[in-house]
């Protein structure tokens, strides 16, 4: 029981039953859909720069409570953020839970320390990552059209 | 109720090994038998024996333990025969599983007869490996795949069936029972009302033979596939019946060791049935333990399980349904093995992590079925599926598990 708590945090709880900025944005800087085809979970983000920096992102889609509070988390800690800053911190998140050799105590995460409790349970690492890679294939979409123009 | 009075679940239980272990620090409560079933000492002995002191490559060597191991396989097939009440025995094939008795269906006898205009007949009910071999060939020959609905109840719409079905229709493919619902389909009658237009009919068994007695030329079904890891046996050995008219006028499926009488670069004389269909070594451990698994299921009496098996349905279902907020997806008259639900308030994927800290192992996820799925309109399902080792004392961990859960998540 302990593990699970450790996995199911009140602060992870109430973002999945009180999700933060779960609302699509129409006409958006840029938009990513994120599957995770073994279990079916779906993540919209949707995002607006404005000088480099992220003015808002939100999400919306279907997933478990693991998913949907780190999307719900996601979208807090990167507003306000410049691109290089956020993408920063998609690359620390990731490598805080995927790395076997890296302890997330080491990473600085902020809020976000919470959800590496989901490292004692891999299966379910891809469900706290899904909104993350959304959100950074969005991020890379909207960098793409920029360079290309 | 007799029957279920007398079943001796201990005794059986005794039999599987795995079923001591502890997960969490609590009892294994074994509930994910739809997507594979556990194995008794009887199984897992006929392997060891078999490597131990039976092993050789078969239907080749002239030395003892060719002649022994050859004599151990075919002794497979013939309880599988027997199992499934085949007339004889070249007419049971062995392959990898349920997928590729599918494959080899859709690939030797349907390709080489599709042409464009002609449809193939499926449900809105299959696993995905009754629906993907026939869209590829499908897609090959330019045939059209039409499906049959289902209900709100998760039962098919039988009216539909038989308007669907017409002169075009070249095949029609079905689940006996599905993985996803449980729901028990009325394939008599569906082969009944297909032959009455010449269509032949493939029956996808992998669910109903751990459940249901089932008899192929009772039913006159025209193939029957199933696996042997859901039916206590090994992984990677599975069945093709298929009516001997039909299987000695198609071509191999796969070419190789084994299925040809002579070869010359000119021309190749294939071997008689069933080797046509299993080139190369075969899954010798695997149809050896599949037979004992069958000899195993036998002793009990599949009769006796699907007895035992039907009172843990009923169990569990008036269980789960007095949890507040469950909702159960499948709600056919006739069911069997499993019951599929979804929690208000927690995804099934967080359902699946708590229950198995509790011990309890279920399926979580779109089972193979995402259609049936999005019929109900939910991204997936917990599953728990039963098999003839397990307790109603089971039933009540799992339903207490759950209201756990739905205290941590409220």
């Amino acid at each position: 029981m302990d593990n699970l708590r450790e996995l199911y945090q009140e602060v992870i709880l109430d973002h999945n039953k009180n999700k933060r900025n779960y609302r699509k944005i129409e006409n958006p800087d840029s938009f990513a859909h994120g599957v995770n085809p073994l279990c079916g979970d779906q993540i919209d983000v949707y995002l607006n720069l404005r000088d480099g920096v992220v003015e808002d992102v939100s999400f919306d889609g279907q997933g478990c409570a693991i998913c949907t509070s780190s999307a719900s988390m996601m979208t807090v800690a990167l507003k306000g953020k410049t691109e290089a800053d956020a993408h920063a911190l998609f690359e620390s998140f990731h490598h805080a839970l995927t790395d076997d050799e890296v302890h997330p105590e080491d990473v600085p995460l902020g809020k976000l320390k919470v959800l590496t409790g989901v490292k004692e349970f891999p299966v379910r690492v891809k469900c706290a990552t899904l909104a993350w890679h959304t959100f950074d294939a969005a991020l890379k979409k909207v960098q793409d059209d920029i360079s290309t123009e | 109720m007799n029957n279920v009075a007398q079943y001796d679940v201990e005794s059986i239980r005794n039999d599987f090994p795995i079923l001591g272990k502890k997960i969490h620090g609590n009892p294994l409560v074994y509930l994910d038998n739809a997507a594979s079933s556990q194995h008794p000492v009887q199984v897992i002995n006929a392997i060891k024996e078999l490597y131990e002191s039976g092993y050789s490559n078969i239907h080749r060597g002239v030395h003892q333990l060719s002649q022994d191991a050859t004599k151990a396989y075919e002794n497979g097939r013939a309880s599988v025969r027997g199992f499934v009440n085949a007339d004889c025995m070249h007419e049971i094939i062995f392959t990898s599983g349920t997928t590729e008795s599918i494959n080899l269906v859709a690939q030797s006898y349907a390709r080489p007869l599709l042409k464009k205009g002609d449809e193939v007949l499926i449900t809105h009910m299959e696993h995905h490996s009754n629906i993907v071999p026939w869209q590829i060939v499908c897609e090959q020959t330019g045939a059209e795949l039409r499906v049959v609905p289902i209900s709100g109840r998760g039962e098919l719409e039988m009216d539909r069936f038989a308007a669907l079905l017409s002169e075009r229709t070249k095949m029609v493919a079905v689940g006996h029972v599905s993985n996803a619902l449980g729901t028990v389909n009325p394939i008599k009658e569906i082969i009944d009302q297909a032959h009455a237009l010449n269509v032949p009919v493939l029956v996808d068994g992998a669910q109903a033979v751990p459940h249901i007695p089932v008899d192929v030329q009772a039913l006159d079904c025209d193939f029957y596939a199933f696996s042997g890891h859901k039916l206590y046996g090994p992984t990677g050995i599975g069945v093709l019946y298929g009516k001997e008219k039909f299987l000695s006028k198609m071509p191999p499926y796969k070419g190789g060791g084994d299925m040809i009488l002579s070869v010359s670069f000119e021309k190749t004389e294939y071997n008689a049935l069933p080797y046509k269909f299993e080139a190369g070594t075969p899954n010798i451990a695997g149809a050896i333990g599949l037979g004992a698994a069958i000899e195993y299921i036998q002793s009990i009496g599949l009769g006796a399980i699907a007895a035992h098996e039907h009172g843990l349905l009923e169990y569990a279902t008036s269980k789960l349904r007095d949890i507040e907020g469950l909702r159960v997806i499948g709600e056919a008259d006739q069911k069997a093995g499993l019951i599929s639900f979804v929690l208000d308030q927690v995804h099934p994927h967080d359902i699946g992590t708590m229950l198995d800290m509790e011990g309890v192992a279920i399926r979580t996820g779109h089972h193979c079925a995402q259609p049936v799925m999005e019929h109900f309109k939910v991204p997936a399902t917990a599953r728990a599926s039963f098999g003839m080792y397990n307790t109603f004392g089971e039933i009540d961990v799992l339903a207490e598990a759950l209201n756990k859960t739905i205290g941590m998540f409220a």
